[in-house]
């Protein structure tokens, strides 16, 4: 494997190299072809001969390249240059809430009081970091109106397990468990994913076809036909049509009638953060994306975090840790009965301080604008596409709106080709294909912490492909992305030849 | 507020636009009686950057960290240094502030570096295949378990080989519980077992023989799950490569304690398994000019494409801890690595020694990297209790007065020496 490493440092020789044209547009290639023998980005003190005590032998090969600490910032700077972000422009991803994320809670997450400590430290020493969480526990129950939190799940889907986790126990109890969970057809796929790991039958609830919420008839429906063997239902409000669910205290009345519980998907909370209290429409437990809502970096990834809050009625059985304060001490706590740990230790500590920093930040006052601004932008945009665009389905929307591609289609270019044309002029796109009710879906999320300059634009841009379209000129999007570090890429191939690592690439 | 983007003229222009007199009118689908008309009272009004910042900070400032004090906590969360550039590169806004990379073309850099990530964690297991990571340690193990039982279909049964760290197996028996899956001892293993798991080191530090363990797997053809909680560890130890499936946490490098979260589970198996790995995996391809690309793959396993039957629900993984690690990785390279891991064990042996001549302390290892169990003449929970006052945090107390120390790399000379001095008045 060094040979390899080696073969690919090696450049042509002075006669036969010819320079690229690639001014700030560099490639950047792995760094495990990179590797140049005797290398390190570390200085380690030298250690005299010792007599180990592992039990086997001792490691001879890993596989890592050989790099100084130059070599490693040069590389990430310039793979950083293929990446497109939140910082860089328009990201609006339809409930994904891409806001903008404050740097003050990147410097408050790296306190050594909190960076540095460990979570089965004396909780005399941690008293600060037992605080945050309890202080984060009363923002989340106030805004909410519900009675309890458990800030333990890694992220929404795991939030999500933790309710339903809970909603279970819960009925377990009453010596009452049932089988069934009615979940919207516009549900996040986290929704059915998380109802059958908790073991539970999922009943899919078609929604309105002209509402885009959750056909109310349909709902009852399935209540009568299945009764008292409904567990719960898994209901995002606003739904990811964009739609608040104006029959919700309704739905949740009937719930109720029916001894089952409502779980709301809180990846929507944006819409409503500081105007609706969810404990007022009948929610039973919520899951919140601290990524989201509260502003915690999305990392490309993650790491999330999707603390659960609950009704009085679950306080008990939601999963452990929970912190509660006695006197003036803080302590890590396990409610009564609790359906037990879902997580190693004491959840996404670093996102917790992250969010209660953007908390206090924007306070009371601030959290209503949030939910205010997002949802009239989200309506602005819809205002100003609706005539070139269709729109599935009619009214305002809440902090998101969803268009389809069925005008375009007909001179057939498609919600993928409109979403590669904007990622050509310079914007991230919108989320394509989903929700699956509508086909083609694209639904636009431009949250508050975009200014009506950048909202203008996307505006212009939506305007311009849709022009260009409706006068035959669309089919150049086909072959967008053409000024990106790649263009389209062969994602069937990715799938059908599988090539997870450098060694299977290079066998390839 | 400094967040917020818009000026008052341009939401009273976006309003006019929209066709509506007043934004509550968009809230028009919502209950009117449900509609706060106010500001909720009871949480406090906006602040500014100063007051935020020295609320937390004062917070902060409550807790004794690792770095104020000699300390030897270990048990799955461990005390490391992490480079000043891997923390300046995670901070760069294209990592830091990037959604999940669903658009490849404008994403490459996240993906080569989930790609390099899974090659380091291949290379590290001994495992042809990794996915991009996932919540943490804990949640991995699970994740293995939910797999093995999965492939083995009709086999309800998990074997626990050895000693976990008691936090996994708190977290595996929440989701065992769930899906009607029996944990069993090394007795009672039979057909019916779906797999056998066992620690890499075990929670008391002791490094065991992974070959029985693969005999014994394959006796009653059962998968074989290695757990590994000190990811440094295998910079040492040979790779667990006769493992089927090598789960556990990487925390270690590059993300640091964080009081336990976020942390970075990572997960690895054989080729053959490729199909039920759950989370996010990355995969080489072309572009349409036929260049090197990369992209999510296989995403015919998750939840947004198979709904109910995904092979979990997962979808936010630790991405940006993936980052932390890969680009510490790098920077050890072949020979920090390793060298790391042996200046970790040199420690930890030379701490063991120490410790091992100081009356009333034994050392129980016959083997360990860097994390070891002594046993006491008191009781651990009251030994540590006394250190704590004379300024250190010691191990981590268990019943039958035993004690699990870790020694890392930022643990000093001058620190043995303290924890020695306490030791010794103390017992």
């Amino acid at each position: 494997m060094n040979e390899v490493l080696l073969n690919n440092t090696e450049i042509d020789s002075e006669e036969n190299f010819i320079p690229k044209n690639v001014g700030l547009n560099a490639e950047e290639d792995l760094l495990f072809r990179k590797s140049r023998k005797g290398s390190c980005g570390v200085d380690l003190p030298k250690i005299a001969d010792f007599k180990l005590r592992i039990s086997g032998k001792k490691r001879v090969e890993i596989g890592l390249p050989e790099l100084t600490e130059p070599d490693v910032i040069g590389h990430f700077v310039n793979l950083s240059s293929e990446n497109y972000s939140i910082d860089a422009g328009f990201y609006p991803l339809g409930s994904c809430t891409m806001k903008h994320n404050p740097r003050l809670n990147e410097k408050v997450a790296r306190f050594a009081g909190f960076a540095n400590i460990h979570p089965l430290q004396d909780e005399s020493t941690v008293q600060g970091a037992l605080e945050l969480m309890y202080e984060l526990q009363n923002w989340l129950k106030i805004m909410t109106g519900l009675h309890s939190t458990c800030l333990a799940p890694a992220a929404g889907a795991h939030g999500e397990l933790a309710g339903i986790l809970t909603i279970r126990a819960a009925l377990i109890a009453k010596g009452d468990a049932r089988k069934i969970i009615l979940i919207p057809d516009s549900a996040h796929g986290t929704n059915p994913a998380t109802a059958t790991t908790c073991g539970y039958d999922i009943k899919i609830i078609a929604s309105n076809k002209k509402t885009g919420e959750v056909d109310f008839d349909e709902f009852k429906k399935l209540v009568e036909e299945y009764g008292k063997d409904i567990a719960a239902i898994m209901l995002t409000n606003p739904n990811t049509c964009g739609k608040f669910e104006s029959r919700v205290k309704d739905i949740a009345d009937i719930i109720h009638e029916i001894g089952a519980y409502f779980y709301c998907d809180g990846a929507n909370y944006n819409a409503i953060v500081g105007k609706i209290k969810p404990a007022d429409i009948g929610v039973d437990v919520m899951h919140f994306n601290l990524h989201k809502t509260f502003s915690t970096p999305h990392g490309g990834g993650g790491p999330g975090c999707g603390p659960i809050a609950v009704s009085k009625e679950l306080t008990d059985f939601t999963p452990s840790p929970i912190v509660v304060k006695e006197g003036n001490t803080y302590k890590i706590s396990a409610p009564k009965s609790t359906v037990g740990k879902i997580k190693g230790f004491h959840g996404q500590f670093g996102m917790m301080v992250r969010a209660l920093s953007y908390m206090m930040s924007h306070g009371a006052d601030g959290l209503k604008q949030v939910a205010e601004d997002a949802v009239l932008s989200a309506n602005y945009i819809l205002a100003k596409l609706k005539n070139h665009y269709n729109v599935p389905f009619d009214g305002p929307c809440m902090h998101e709106c969803l268009l389809n591609d069925k005008i375009q289609k007909e001179k057939g270019i498609t919600t993928l080709d409109i979403a590669k044309a904007l990622v050509e002029y310079g914007m991230h796109p919108m989320t394509v294909f989903f929700p699956l009710v509508t086909s083609g879906a694209m639904l636009i999320e431009p949250t508050e912490t975009e200014n009506k300059v950048v909202i203008d634009k996307f505006i212009n841009t939506m305007i311009y492909i849709a022009n260009e379209v409706k006068s035959d000129n669309g089919n150049k999007f086909h072959s967008y992305p053409i000024s990106t570090p790649r263009r389209r890429v062969d994602e069937v191939r990715a799938a059908k030849n599988a090539i997870l690592t450098f060694d299977q690439l290079i066998k390839n | 507020m400094r967040y917020l983007a818009l000026t008052k003229l341009e939401r009273e222009q976006m309003i006019k636009d929209t066709g509506i007199s007043h934004v509550d009118e968009l809230y028009a689908a919502a209950p009117k009686e449900f509609i706060l008309t106010k500001k909720i009272d009871e949480l406090p009004d906006h602040k500014g950057e100063i007051e935020v910042e020295t609320h937390l900070r004062e917070l902060s400032e409550k807790n004794k960290p690792a770095s104020s004090m000699p300390f030897f906590l270990g048990a799955g969360c461990y005390y490391h240094h992490v480079p000043a550039a891997v923390d300046h590169l995670i901070q760069r806004s294209e990592f830091l502030t990037a959604y999940t990379p669903y658009q490849p073309e404008i994403s490459q850099g996240t993906l080569k570096t989930i790609f390099q990530f899974q090659t380091i964690i291949a290379r590290l297991t001994g495992m042809e295949v990794s996915n991009a990571s996932l919540y943490d340690g804990a949640t991995g193990l699970v994740e293995a378990v939910l797999m093995a039982v999965r492939i083995k279909k009709n086999k309800r049964k998990v074997a626990i080989l050895g000693d976990l760290n008691p936090d996994y197996l708190a977290v595996l028996k929440t989701y065992t519980d769930l899906a009607e899956i029996e944990l069993i001892s090394k007795n009672e293993i039979d057909k019916n077992t779906a797999a056998v798991i066992t620690a890499y080191p075990d929670f008391y530090g002791n490094t065991l023989n992974l070959e029985k363990v693969r005999v014994q797997a394959d006796e009653v053809e059962a998968l074989m799950i290695v757990v590994v909680t000190e990811i440094l560890s295998l910079g040492l130890m040979e790779a667990p490569k006769m493992a089927d499936i090598v789960t556990g946490e990487a925390a270690s490098i590059g993300v640091g304690m964080n009081f336990g979260g976020p942390h970075l589970g990572f997960f690895a198996c054989k080729k053959q398994y490729v199909r039920q790995i759950p989370g996010r995996i990355c995969g080489a391809t072309v572009d349409e000019d036929n260049k090197e690309s990369f992209v999510l793959t296989l995403n015919a396993r998750e939840q947004h494409i198979r709904r109910e039957k995904a092979t979990s629900n997962i979808c936010s993984n630790q991405g940006l801890c993936a980052v932390a690690f890969t680009i510490h990785s790098f920077l050890l390279g072949e020979i920090g690595f390793k060298d790391l891991a042996l200046l970790n064990h040199q420690k930890a042996c030379k701490l063991a020694d120490i410790l091992a001549k100081i009356r009333g302390v034994e050392v129980t290892n016959d083997s360990f990297f860097n994390e070891f169990t002594i046993k006491l003449s008191k009781d651990a929970k009251e030994v540590n209790q006394k250190l704590l006052e004379r300024g250190v945090i010691g191990g981590l107390a268990l019943d039958n007065n035993l004690m699990v120390i870790a020694v890392t790399e930022l643990t000093s000379e001058k620190d043995m020496e303290i924890l020695a001095k306490h030791l010794k008045e103390i017992l």
